[in-house]
């Protein structure tokens, strides 16, 4: 077992913890934040994406190790006092989520690209969101719902 | 079947310094684990062979990219969303660039790291073939010292490379000297975003009064590892592009590819498409 501190949501956190446990893991099971979901646990669905130094990764595919001193944020930290994160309010009401489980990941996912580009074009969105695969939506609501956070200027 | 995480050892000594005497000294065999994009899949999918890991995630020593005048050295830490930002690699190496773009997804390119991407020795991974037309070298460092060799001799059969048991790879060089070269890339995949190649091919050519003066030729999936075409790069040097050279070197494609039948094609599927793409590059140069 390993002693691993890192910040949660701003909150500091030490867990002990297997030092190869996923931080998908360690947040679902070991810090009960069960925004993040496991989908096909190799990297390549993004229905586990979280922040890490702001930074978008897929949380199945990290040493809880290689954790430590890190700054996350998962889908729980995003809202603020209870009130929906504008890129929230804006999947809500363009219908970018259906049943859910991509949800998450998308919604950080859509964080990282507007940090990256406040004002992303189409192909941009395309990129920056082909890590999250939806099996819902057909993702043209999703596109909607991104162009309209960027239009509300929810990078901040 | 997921494996028991408690099976497995991971540290993390926090220097270069401190993972070589690691590997140096110690009795038991660590194997190094930087952004876990390869082996934290093998670990989920339950079929992780090595019990004890050693990280190298942002090891500063490791993770850098450096510009001098003459060349461009890449840290083996460097990740992909690295590369992408750099605007030497932007404006000079663009085809590097391009092969980090479409290396997994954003979260895997914020993670997954050059050195990874070439001590892993798949022969379908992206960057290799780049590094191939480049002509990269690549510097090893163990506690004993450094040393560089040509990145083409890098790779020695299926999954097996020139690192020794306490070596790391280092870094990678690429020389600026590139005035007058022409560059190309291709992968083809299922789909754009995300899919391992089926194919792909690297290729850089330096033109001479309408003769090729220098071409070299990297790919995936055409051998047990990343290869330099020679056979076709030798059957086009010095000469002119016509339907007779072309038809040369696709020849040469064919007799020195050596494809296989796997999940994601065939490899008459693959030579036959290695040869159309090399025909593609040919018809750019004219």
């Amino acid at each position: 077992m390993s002693t691993i501190q890192f910040t949660i949501n701003n909150h500091q956190t030490i867990i002990e913890a297997p030092p190869m446990k996923r931080l998908l893991d360690v947040l679902r099971e070991d810090l009960h934040l069960t925004g993040a979901k496991e989908g096909c646990g190799e990297g390549e669905c993004g229905a586990c994406a979280v922040l890490m130094n702001g930074e978008l990764v897929n949380s199945c595919l990290i040493p809880a190790l290689q954790a430590e001193g890190a700054r996350i944020t998962t889908i729980e930290g995003l809202s603020i006092n209870e009130t929906l994160h504008p890129i929230q309010q804006c999947f809500l009401e363009e219908g970018g989520a259906q049943c859910g489980i991509c949800t998450p990941g998308m919604i950080l996912a859509t964080h990282h690209l507007l940090d990256k580009h406040p004002q992303p074009t189409l192909l941009q969105i395309q990129e920056g969101l082909n890590g999250n695969l939806c099996r819902c939506t057909g993702y043209m609501r999703i596109f909607n719902a991104i162009q309209q956070a960027a239009h509300a200027g929810a990078a901040k | 079947m997921r494996s028991n995480v408690a099976n497995y050892e991971l540290i993390a000594p926090g220097s270069l310094d401190a993972v070589l005497q690691i590997l140096a000294s110690s009795p038991d065999r660590y194997t190094p684990i930087a952004g876990g994009t390869e082996l934290m899949v093998a670990l989920g999918a339950g079929r992780l062979q090595a019990k004890k890991l050693i990280s190298l995630w942002n090891l500063e020593e490791l993770r850098f990219i450096d510009a001098t005048p003459d060349a461009l050295i890449i840290g083996s830490g460097a990740t992909f969303s690295d590369i992408r930002k750099h605007p030497v690699i932007a404006a000079e190496f663009s085809i590097l660039a391009q092969a980090a773009s479409w290396t997994g997804s954003i979260a895997n390119q914020n993670r997954g790291t050059l050195g990874g991407n070439i001590v892993n020795a798949s022969p379908a991974a992206d960057t290799p073939p780049v590094l191939l037309a480049y002509d990269a070298e690549v510097t090893l460092i163990s506690a004993r010292g450094s040393r560089t060799l040509p990145y083409r001799k890098f790779h020695r059969a299926y999954k097996e490379t020139a690192l020794e048991p306490d070596e790391l790879l280092h870094s990678i060089t690429i020389s600026r000297n590139l005035y007058g070269y022409k560059s190309y890339i291709r992968k083809v995949g299922t789909r754009n975003a995300q899919a391992i190649s089926k194919v792909a091919l690297a290729a850089l050519a330096q033109m001479n009064d309408g003769r090729i003066e220098d071409i070299r030729l990297g790919a995936a999936s055409l051998r047990e590892y990343p290869t330099r075409l020679i056979a076709a790069e030798q059957s086009l040097a010095g000469q002119t592009i016509t339907s007779l050279t072309i038809a040369a070197a696709r020849a040469a494609v064919l007799t020195e590819a050596r494809p296989i039948d796997d999940i994601r094609s065939t490899a008459k599927y693959r030579a036959t498409v290695a040869a159309n793409l090399l025909e593609e590059f040919l018809h750019a140069l004219r």
